[in-house]
């Protein structure tokens, strides 16, 4: 409800905009149309987002699995961690979207290959920040297990991971905004469904009320992941 | 009780190119020894090396200490998530032995916490969290207790209680108290030591059983000695 007035406001400045300018709807198409076109492509559109947040959902969690594993084994075993460091610097040192097309070569045109960019753009903000949750535990509490003789694996359990948790809500919540840009852009790359695809033919066609009317819905889709996300930081903390 | 493992420190230690203390030779008795200096002194570094804990400073010497050590600092250190209960039992959590529930509560009663069991550490008072982390500091058993200053952040009435109830609660252990505070040291002390520019010594303290009232003779004289030293190093 606290997203209502900005949304307004929003909306407003868009019509002022386009009654301003004088811009025609193929180029910049007033809000009401982008409405019109919404509900007269509705089924699409849904089909659309069902088949778009099938990939966000699914490349989310692997990546997050993925992320969470990565961080936790560079904790257990830090001399394999320091080895992988590098690596993982370079995965990400390589541009997702020009890898896109490769992926789609390999692992052709269905969902495959948009969970894996998915995966891909999210796992390494996770696994950064949790890890760096990990190793910030406070001094005092380490020096309780350090005490206790505690072992690697029961100082993590007990002391580092429920003081990395609130880190681990906070990389949740950063992957959730990312990973619908992972699944667009393995679309846009190449599919025959989803809301990048819907985007890319509406464009394609001059549709301009129709390509915003499906970026509207992946933000909808957006917004919806990242407050399940923020739902789950909350519990995280708590 | 006198079969207790003995606790000796011996040695020098500097931080980066500055020399921190040289010279230094605590043995700990049974009962309390007060160690107090200024910041910096190197109180604290002292009691890490006894406890095995990382210092940041150098150390040339021997420690000898026993297995088990129980320590509590000036922050409570209590795992937020765990409930009182979990958090006295944090010790045998982290050898992975079941814990021993039936101690624990009534070390907690001991400790007048009897009905909290079940609650958070930030459903407490400051008094009550101090009092927690003392109880898991008794859950330990251990021959070697470190105080780091545990005292310091509570109010005069929470301290005084505290501390009566640590030397009630200890009693038989060796038990090495870090603290900046005079006052303290000579209510609490069976012997004094102070470190301060480097420079290590043992004070007088007040003879008879701890804790010491002001009203004691010799309190006044010793409290203007251990000034005077703690001012002269500065």
């Amino acid at each position: 409800m606290r997203a209502a007035a900005p949304i307004l406001v929003l909306l407003a400045l868009w019509q002022a905009v386009v009654s301003l300018s004088g811009a025609p709807a193929f180029i910049l198409p007033p809000p009401l149309m982008v409405l019109e076109a919404a509900k007269d492509n509705a089924g699409l559109l849904a089909a659309s987002a069902a088949v778009t947040g099938a990939e966000v959902v699914t490349g989310l969690i692997l990546g997050a699995l993925l992320g969470c594993s990565v961080a936790v084994f560079m904790v257990l075993a830090p001399s394999l961690g320091r080895f992988l460091r590098p690596i993982l610097l370079l995965s990400q040192a390589v541009p997702v979207f020009a890898l896109a097309p490769v992926l789609t070569l390999w692992l052709g045109y269905g969902i495959v290959p948009k969970i894996v960019v998915t995966v891909m753009i999210v796992f390494f903000p996770l696994a950064s920040v949790f890890h760096d949750g990990l190793m910030a535990t406070p001094e005092g509490l380490l020096d309780l297990s350090r005490l206790a003789r505690a072992g690697r694996w029961q100082e993590f359990r007990r002391i580092r991971l429920p003081s990395a948790l609130p880190s681990l809500g906070a990389g949740l919540t950063v992957a959730a905004v990312y990973a619908p840009i992972g699944a667009v852009t393995g679309e846009w790359v190449g599919a025959s469904q989803g809301l990048g695809y819907v985007m890319l033919m509406a464009n394609a066609r001059s549709h301009a009320d129709l390509t915003f009317a499906a970026l509207i819905v992946l933000v909808a889709l957006t917004l919806v992941l990242y407050a399940a996300t923020r739902w789950i930081e909350r519990w995280l903390r708590s | 009780m006198n079969r207790l493992p003995p606790a000796r420190l011996q040695g020098a230690a500097w931080l980066g190119a500055g020399p921190l203390f040289a010279g230094l030779d605590l043995e700990l008795p049974v009962g309390w020894t007060c160690l107090i200096g200024p910041s910096g002194s190197g109180k604290s570094t002292v009691l890490r090396l006894l406890a095995g804990l990382p210092t940041g400073a150098r150390f040339e010497g021997t420690v000898t200490a026993p297995d088990r050590i129980a320590y509590m600092a000036q922050a409570d250190l209590l795992l937020p998530r765990l409930t009182v209960m979990q958090n006295v039992e944090l010790g045998q959590r982290l050898r992975g032995v079941k814990p021993d529930r039936a101690r624990a509560a009534s070390l907690l009663a001991r400790t007048g916490l009897a009905g909290l069991e079940r609650r958070r550490p930030a459903a407490l008072s400051g008094g009550q969290r101090q009092r927690v982390a003392l109880a898991r500091a008794l859950m330990e058993d251990a021959p070697l207790v470190l105080l780091d200053e545990p005292f310091s952040a509570l109010d005069s009435a929470n301290r005084q209680r505290m501390q009566d109830l640590a030397v009630t609660a200890l009693a038989g252990r060796r038990v090495l108290l870090v603290t900046h505070d005079p006052l303290e040291a000579i209510r609490l002390g069976a012997r004094i030591c102070l470190l301060a520019g480097g420079a290590f010594a043992e004070i007088e303290a007040l003879p008879g059983a701890i804790p010491h009232g002001a009203q004691e003779a010799g309190f006044g004289r010793i409290y203007e000695t251990v000034m005077a030293r703690l001012m002269e190093a500065e």
